[in-house]
């Protein structure tokens, strides 16, 4: 066994995170310890405002934690790590760019790529181009973002988040806003992508269906402070598909949650 | 296809139409209620004295407009400049922006026969009184552009390792320009009225001298030629900054074109 294997690529460790200083505290997060494995996808469930974006802030260092540790790569992170994919809810492309220049620009930020981007343009939009086709938004790179709907805004997003090869994909509701079918084809668009690539993958969302289709483990979070509640491994076959979630054995496991997610609102 | 065709016409013709409609009222008017021309002149005296007197008019005209701009130039330089480091910088911001805020609350008026004792008569006042009235609406929307990046984006950037210069360069910039642009057009007039007041207080060239000094004289009619010709020079300025806006700032508007 290598070592990587053996240790997991993101270590939570009694984790907890409080917002605001002086008088008006909110604890946010509260003694969360989980481990991601390399290349595993983990999907983040709970009730609104119980701290899903929260953790993932820390997960990435974009918040440091108020006790408790967050590990990556077995090391202490203290200030944001570098290169991680993010996508959020709403697409956040920047207006004044192109579709294909707002994917760019991961590769403009973070090296190697960075040094050679000049240099190298004409490889790196090829592979934009591919990118985008394989999300299925062919020819659509010369596009402002407003120029299109939601759904192909969200697959653009997704384009940004992938298109330097993270290790780490953050994803926080980022099919929330469209519509169930977009929304599954979606599903299934990720999926293919991360069987491809295998990259370690946060994926935060709402959806019970989405979370048991696309992920490998499950975590339940409690009510504000947002503790972990149940961590439900999915050994379902992959790849999967949107016939499977219709089948008992896959309703079963979204049952399972729903309930643990019920019993803590009562 | 064709109705459309007009309608856009008569749209494009609409600003003419009224400036002529008003114009004759302003010409019955004088006449009708007998308005002596050293009260209120009649347009079309107006417009005879510009034409007799164009040679000046113009030159003055010139003068007013270049101190104007180097003033302007200025204030976008130095504006710029600032409302970068006040919308970057909380540190910046608490520092400088009640000071500014003061600075502006100053009638500029004020200012001009100290600038005088200083810098004497000239073009110079004029240049600086242009730059002080008009670079803080500037500074403002700069910095505002710049503080309301979303916190969504700057968290991407973040986590893709990009430091406080990139996040400037390549959030913060493109999106504080549809503001810095909006804030020119506010800006340009603001110069205008800068120039033209420093020449009014104490100026021995210029638009506003040779309102002041004809004023003097009762020759009422070349006053407001000269005030037809500021309001002139600042149409055209304004139109100048909508259309360098449109060319640099198309993403703001999503592509409609906004008049
Ligand atoms: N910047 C902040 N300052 C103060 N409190 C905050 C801040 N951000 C979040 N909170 C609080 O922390 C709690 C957790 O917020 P968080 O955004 O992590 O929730 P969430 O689980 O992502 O919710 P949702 O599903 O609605 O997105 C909330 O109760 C919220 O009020
Ligand atoms: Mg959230």
């Amino acid at each position: 066994m290598t070592p990587e294997m053996a240790a997991p690529l993101v270590e939570l460790s009694g984790a907890s995170l409080v917002y605001g200083r002086e008088g008006e505290k909110t604890l946010a997060l509260a003694d969360a310890t989980l481990s991601i494995g390399k290349g595993e996808f983990i999907a983040v469930v709970g009730p609104s405002g119980c701290g899903k974006s929260t953790l993932m802030k820390l997960v990435t260092g974009l918040l440091p934690a108020t006790s408790g540790s967050v590990k990556v790569h077995g090391e202490v992170v203290r200030k944001p790590i570098k290169g991680v994919g993010m996508a959020f809810q709403n697409a956040t492309l920047m207006p004044w760019r192109t579709t294909r220049d707002n994917i760019l620009l991961p590769l403009e930020v973070v090296e190697p790529h960075k040094r050679r981007f000049r240099a190298n343009r004409a490889e790196y939009v090829a592979k934009v181009e591919a990118l985008l086709a394989s999300v299925g938004l062919g020819g659509f790179g010369d596009k402002f973002p407003w120029q299109l709907s939601g759904g192909m805004q969200q697959r653009s997003n997704l384009c940004r988040a992938l298109i330097h090869e993270p290790e780490i994909l953050m994803l926080d509701e980022p099919f929330g806003a469209l519509d169930a079918f977009t929304r599954e084809e979606l599903w299934s668009v990720l999926q293919n992508l991360w069987l491809e690539r295998r990259f370690t993958t946060v994926l935060v969302t709402h959806d019970l269906r989405e979370a048991v289709y696309l992920a490998d483990t499950v975590y339940v979070m409690s009510r504000r402070p947002g503790r972990i509640i149940l961590k439900r491994p999915i050994e379902l076959p992959r790849p999967r598909t949107l016939e499977d979630t219709f089948k008992p054995g896959f309703v079963d496991i979204v049952h399972e949650l729903r309930d643990c997610i019920h019993k803590e609102h009562a | 296809m064709t109705s459309e065709k007009s309608l856009n016409a008569l749209r494009l013709a609409m600003p003419w139409l009224v400036t002529l409609v008003l114009f004759l009222l302003w010409e019955l008017a004088c006449i009708g209620f007998r308005i002596e021309e050293i009260v209120l002149p009649r347009p079309s005296r107006i417009f005879v004295v510009t034409l007799e007197r164009w040679q000046i008019l113009l030159e003055f005209c010139l003068q007013t407009l270049w101190t104007t701009v180097i003033g302007f130039g200025l204030a976008i330089v130095a504006g710029v400049l600032i409302g970068l480091a006040i919308g970057a910088s909380p540190f910046v911001y608490s520092g400088l922006y009640p000071l500014l805020i003061a600075f502006n609350a100053v009638p500029k008026v004020a200012i001009v026969p100290i600038l005088m004792i200083w810098l004497g008569v000239g073009p110079a006042p004029a240049i600086i009184t242009a730059f002080v009235i008009s670079f803080f609406p500037i500074v403002v929307n700069v910095a505002t552009g710049l503080a309301t990046i979303e916190p969504e984006m700057r968290d991407v950037m973040r986590s893709l390792g990009a430091s406080n210069y990139e996040i400037l360069t390549k959030v913060g910039i493109p999106r504080a320009m549809p503001y810095l642009f909006a804030s020119l057009k506010v800006a340009i007039t603001l110069a205008f009225i800068g120039s033209v007041i420093a020449e009014t207080v104490g100026g021995n060239r210029g638009i506003g001298f040779l309102m002041l000094s004809a004023g003097a004289r009762n020759d009422t009619a070349t006053t407001f030629a000269g005030l037809f010709a500021i309001a002139i020079m600042g149409v055209l300025m304004y139109a100048l900054c909508v259309a360098v806006e449109k060319r640099t700032t198309r993403w703001a508007f999503r592509g409609e074109l906004v008049h």
